[in-house]
């Protein structure tokens, strides 16, 4: 009991940093399979939410704030597909990532400019961020919830992508994207709809996330996104439950990884594992196997 | 085949001449700090290089407001019986060892005459060597690595060292808290993190005490491991020297986590990022500084009525008119400055540096000369908690070292 | 042109280009921030052809670049920092194990080897991923090569986490240049070497590159040990350029900009992604540096906007506009050449009589 006393805490932060990770990763998985594009930008749309949130929390009650917050966020995603990635739709991939690397460069830099390179303290939500007791450790109850919530959201998606017109708009253009254009689905509006829903999540992502570790800085998006990414491949990217079980896999190693004393390592073994896991199946857990037409 | 080879030096040889071109034109553009008020040709400019963003952006912001307080208050310096306006030239390090030299030749091209700075020790080391090859003096002001003075004679401090601090924390923990067992926890690849960690080891472990040690990287936002693993190693006190950023992040995991041990830390944690961070939570932390508010109450009124009647230096301040150590070794950093300007007679950076080695000065922090390797004459440190129902620094000793 | 004539111009041309250095510094106090400039130039431009072999003639897309660099700059100041400041330099683990100091020349050179068999090892296992797969396994090996080196363990080597110092430093700006003209010449003659023209046949169609008989694995490895060799150069370079260097600078932040400067200058473009590093670097480091000051008079008009920062969001939206509008960066897949201009301004001199309109390809 003892034990499990001192050892619990390392699994719980593992899960509830995964399900964080889990809902960034979605994002990434989604655009992927359809564009077949590295949102490197996702990472800081995912920060900004966070500061959005710490700029409305000082104007206004949180009832009015989180909704703002979450809307604004899937604005700013809708807005960098449009200005960033719709232009070059034809060009090549390369010069898509660019552009997303780009917009990462530009909202981190905002980002500084705005906050004056200070890091911000994310403000208390009531209920998320009291102090609870489980088995005899203490957290924050945002660390219990975030699973669950996690879990309920991704549900939900599974369920829109399932039985819903666009979600079969979705399905098929990530099958194929010409063909799917030619059967007559509105591919923009499918990928913008991929954006937001991408970004939604984000959104909900950065309140837990920051929940937990207050501190919101410019690149503070940079290392969650990268893991989260690294989630999508390793869950085999385009697949949304791989997505999230790879996160889950990723927050827990971690955590069990620095309990043991290999702190230097924490972020290392991520990209270690990934390396094993994509060598011995190169399209990653779940993800379907591409045959190249000649 | 070997004229593509050549083509290619040839692009470069033009891109080179292009920057030629232009570098007539643009070399003024970069002094930048083109201030309106001076009027009067005789200027002095003094490099403030601090970070104003990144991991130190906090702790550079209060020590830069402490220099331009003092800038404030004495604007104008005697030098050889003429009269010169004090400049500022403030550069951002952005708290990153392979930005910090480029900001640094920024400096040297606007040719100061002496530099003040870094907070933070990697990025002082960084740009040493570009103040040393331009032979400007640097004072550091709460750089408190041994390997920035070491070994050139270009750059000084005004404050205490990381083996003096170190000691100071180990003597403490085990004086006052009885402590056997210390948890410590450092940034890598942060040279002052990883300093202090060190040499409080060192010294614990000489007074029969065991440490487990720890390490985060850049970055990291997620302590609660380390906060579990401290609490499952059964250690007495946790040492944690680190930037502010991190430290918001760990007091925030520990008070979540319920972590009942001291936690003891260092100078960058002067700061009330710390204080606000740790309203309202049930924890102990002290930390070791330069200057204790109150000491010097009327150096505190002037300083408080400044930052109040600025809404910037407020905002840089953390949104508060509480004085950091910090700002206040800002303070005596520039005032320093000036005695090495007067004592040298001209804005000759090769004869300021030679006036610094014999500057005597009382400041707002305590007595300054500077020793043979260009360091404070300092044996004396401030320890403080933070009352976390207040908001607000207790004394609680002023501790020295013997040797 | 006649090919002689060509040489004989070239020749000429990079002469005058090191004559036109050495005046300069001559002329300039050397604190001057064009000397910054063109010596972080030089080495970014080395690194940027370096990636460029990789991701623009090869066709392999390699984010490990800041890794190898890593390596060439820990290889470079382990080797060469005098014995006599070891003791001071790796103060926390008794001097080290390394003791001895060999010139510079061999460390570079060293660095580019130790990061050439890094590689080699990587390379064995993550160049049978394809596309996306490989560019985020090979940022992963520059990420675990990051932590390996931070290292406590290896501190008697590495100096752990903390700075290496007190390495000799280059005190002219004629000495990258020199250095990374050899080796971008070195590239350039790669690149039109029946190699070369193998790694192009890999890029623009895998299969039938095979088809013809090139052996796929045996190409790949050797585009990626020798883009790495020469990243460990220029890492080499750039240790001696800050003077300082520690394992946590080569994030991969550093990989997305050389990424940038190579996509910005054009992919495939030897001379675009020289041209584009002096430009990236000129506007990062110097030309913009004006937006961050506060108080910026134009006449009587106080600029708004202007703190802190402001540089960098004008730089990334310059950026972004490039991204944007020029798709096919500054030169696209053509290189820069006196026979070039030349011609360019052959033939629009020619069009100019003849008729308006109609882009001069």
């Amino acid at each position: 009991m003892e034990w499990i006393n001192q050892n619990l805490p390392y699994l719980m932060a593992g899960i509830s940093v995964g399900g964080q990770y889990a809902l960034i990763a979605i994002g990434y998985t989604m655009v992927y399979g359809i564009l077949r594009l590295i949102n490197f930008a996702h990472g800081d749309i995912f920060m900004v939410a966070g500061l959005i949130m710490v700029y409305a929390m000082t104007v206004m009650p949180i009832y009015v704030a989180i909704p703002l917050m979450i809307i604004l966020t899937v604005l700013l995603g809708f807005l960098v597909e449009r200005v960033a990635y719709k232009p070059l739709r034809s060009a090549p991939r390369m010069s898509i990532m660019i552009s997303a690397i780009g917009v990462s460069y530009l909202l981190q830099n905002l980002a500084l400019y705005v906050t004056g390179g200070l890091s911000q303290q994310y403000p208390p939500i009531p209920w998320l961020s009291d102090t609870i007791t489980v088995f005899g450790a203490t957290t924050k109850r945002v660390t219990v919830i975030t699973p669950v919530l996690t879990i309920i959201l991704v549900l939900a998606l599974v369920a829109l992508i399932k039985y819903t017109k666009i979600g079969m708009a979705m399905r098929a253009a990530s099958r194929d994207f010409e063909t799917s254009q030619l059967m007559g689905i509105k591919i923009n509006s499918v990928i913008s709809m991929t954006f937001i829903i991408g970004s939604f999540l984000a959104a909900i992502g950065s309140m837990l996330f920051f929940t937990n570790y207050t501190g919101v800085t410019p690149t503070a998006g940079a290392m969650p996104g990268l893991k989260a990414f690294v989630a999508a491949v390793f869950g085999g990217i385009g697949s949304i439950p791989g997505a999230v079980i790879g996160a889950f896999i990723i927050g827990i190693c971690e955590n069990i990884i620095k309990g043991l004393g290999w702190t230097t390592f924490s972020d290392a073994f991520t990209f270690a594992l990934l390396i094993v896991v994509l060598i011995a199946k190169p399209t990653g857990l779940f993800g379907e196997k591409v045959i190249d037409k000649v | 085949m070997k004229k593509r080879a050549l083509s290619v030096l040839l692009a470069a040889a033009m891109v080179s001449t292009m920057l030629t071109g232009c570098s007539g034109g643009s070399s003024d553009s970069s002094s930048a700090s083109t201030d309106a008020s001076a009027t009067d040709g005789n200027v002095v400019k003094i490099g403030v290089y601090e970070p104003a963003s990144g991991d130190n952006g906090a702790g550079g912001k209060q020590e830069t407001l402490g220099i331009q307080y003092a800038n404030h208050v004495t604007p104008t310096v005697e030098i050889g019986g003429t009269e010169y306006t004090v400049q500022l030239d403030i550069v951002d390090n952005e708290s990153s060892n392979d930005k910090g030299p480029s900001a640094a030749a920024t400096l040297v091209s606007d040719k100061v005459s002496v530099v003040l700075g870094s907070y933070g020790s990697g990025v002082s080391i960084a740009a040493s060597d570009v103040f040393k090859e331009a032979g400007i003096p640097a004072i550091g002001v709460t750089c408190t690595n041994p390997q920035v003075t070491e070994g050139n004679t270009h750059y000084f401090r005004i404050c205490f060292l990381d083996p003096f601090q170190g000691t100071v924390h180990a003597n403490f923990a085990s004086e006052k808290f009885g402590a056997k067992k210390a948890y410590v926890l450092t940034k890598l690849g942060d040279d002052y993190s990883t300093g202090l960690g060190y040499y409080f080891t060192q010294a614990f472990e000489a007074l029969g005490g065991e440490v487990v040690a720890e390490t985060f990287q850049e970055g990291n936002s997620d302590f609660t491991s380390y906060i579990t693993t401290a609490k499952k190693s059964g250690a007495e006190v946790v040492f944690a020297p680190s930037s502010t950023e991190a430290a918001a992040l760990i007091i925030e995991q520990a008070a979540a986590q319920g972590l009942e041990v001291p936690i003891l830390s260092t100078d960058t944690w002067d700061s009330n990022v710390i204080l606000n961070a740790a309203k309202g939570k049930n924890l102990d932390i002290y930390v070791t500084t330069f200057y204790q508010e109150g000491a010097n109450p009327e150096f505190d009124a002037g300083i408080k009525d400044w930052i109040n009647s600025d809404s910037t230096a407020k905002a840089n301040n953390g949104g508060d008119d509480t004085v950091s150590g910090l700002t206040v070794m800002g303070y005596d950093a520039y005032y320093t400055a000036l005695e090495a300007l007067k004592a040298a007679g001209s804005t000759d950076p090769a004869a300021v540096n030679e006036a610094l080695w014999n500057v005597d000065y009382t400041g707002v922090t305590g007595h300054i000369t500077f020793n043979e390797t260009g360091d404070a004459n300092r044996d004396t440190a401030y320890i403080k908690q933070a009352n976390t129902e207040t908001g607000a620094w207790e004394f609680v000793a002023e501790q020295s070292v013997s040797k | 042109m006649k090919k002689q004539t060509k040489i004989i111009w070239n020749v000429g041309l990079i002469l005058g280009l090191l004559l036109v250095l050495f005046i300069l510094e001559q002329v300039f106090p050397s604190g001057s921030m064009l000397f910054t400039v063109l010596k972080k130039g030089a080495i970014y431009a080395l690194v940027a052809v370096s990636m460029n072999l990789l991701n623009g003639f090869t066709g392999l897309f390699s984010l490990g670049q800041a890794g190898f660099m890593l390596l060439g700059a820990y290889t470079y100041g382990i080797l060469t920092i005098p014995v006599e400041s070891r003791a001071s330099v790796y103060q926390y683990f008794d001097g080290g194990i390394v003791q001895f100091a060999i010139p510079v020349p061999l460390a570079l050179i060293a660095g580019g080897i130790v990061a050439a068999i890094f590689a080699y090892l990587i390379g064995l296992p993550v160049l049978r991923l394809k596309s996306d797969y490989l560019a985020i396994a090979t940022l992963g090996f520059a990420e675990i090569i990051r932590a390996v080196f931070q290292w406590d363990k290896l501190g008697p080597l590495t100096n752990g986490s903390n700075l290496l110092r007190n390495f000799p430093a280059f005190k002219s700006v004629l000495y990258p240049f020199i250095v990374a003209g050899i080796c971008i010449a070195i590239i350039v003659m790669l690149i039109n070497s029946t190699y070369g023209r193998a790694f192009k046949a890999i890029r623009d169609d895998e299969i039938a590159a095979e088809a013809m008989g090139i052996n796929l694995a045996h190409h790949k490895r050797l585009a990626f040990v020798i883009s790495s060799f020469f990243a460990g150069i220029s890492g080499g370079l750039l240790a001696m350029y800050q003077t300082t260097i520690q394992a946590s600078m080569f994030k991969s932040a550093m990989t997305y900009e050389i990424l940038l400067i190579v996509v910005i200058g054009g992919i495939g473009s030897v001379t675009g992604s020289c041209i584009s590093s002096f430009l990236f670097i000129a506007c990062s480091e110097w030309w913009l540096r004006f937006l961050d000051n506060d108080n910026l008079y134009i006449g009587s008009f106080h600029v708004p906007l202007l703190r802190a920062g402001f540089r960098k969001v004008v730089f990334a939206v310059i950026i972004m506009c490039v991204v944007l509008f020029y798709r096919k960066g500054i030169m696209g897949e053509k290189e820069f050449s006196i026979e070039g201009i030349a011609n360019f301004f052959r033939r629009k001199f020619k069009k100019e009589k003849v008729t308006e309109g109609g882009a001069s390809k």
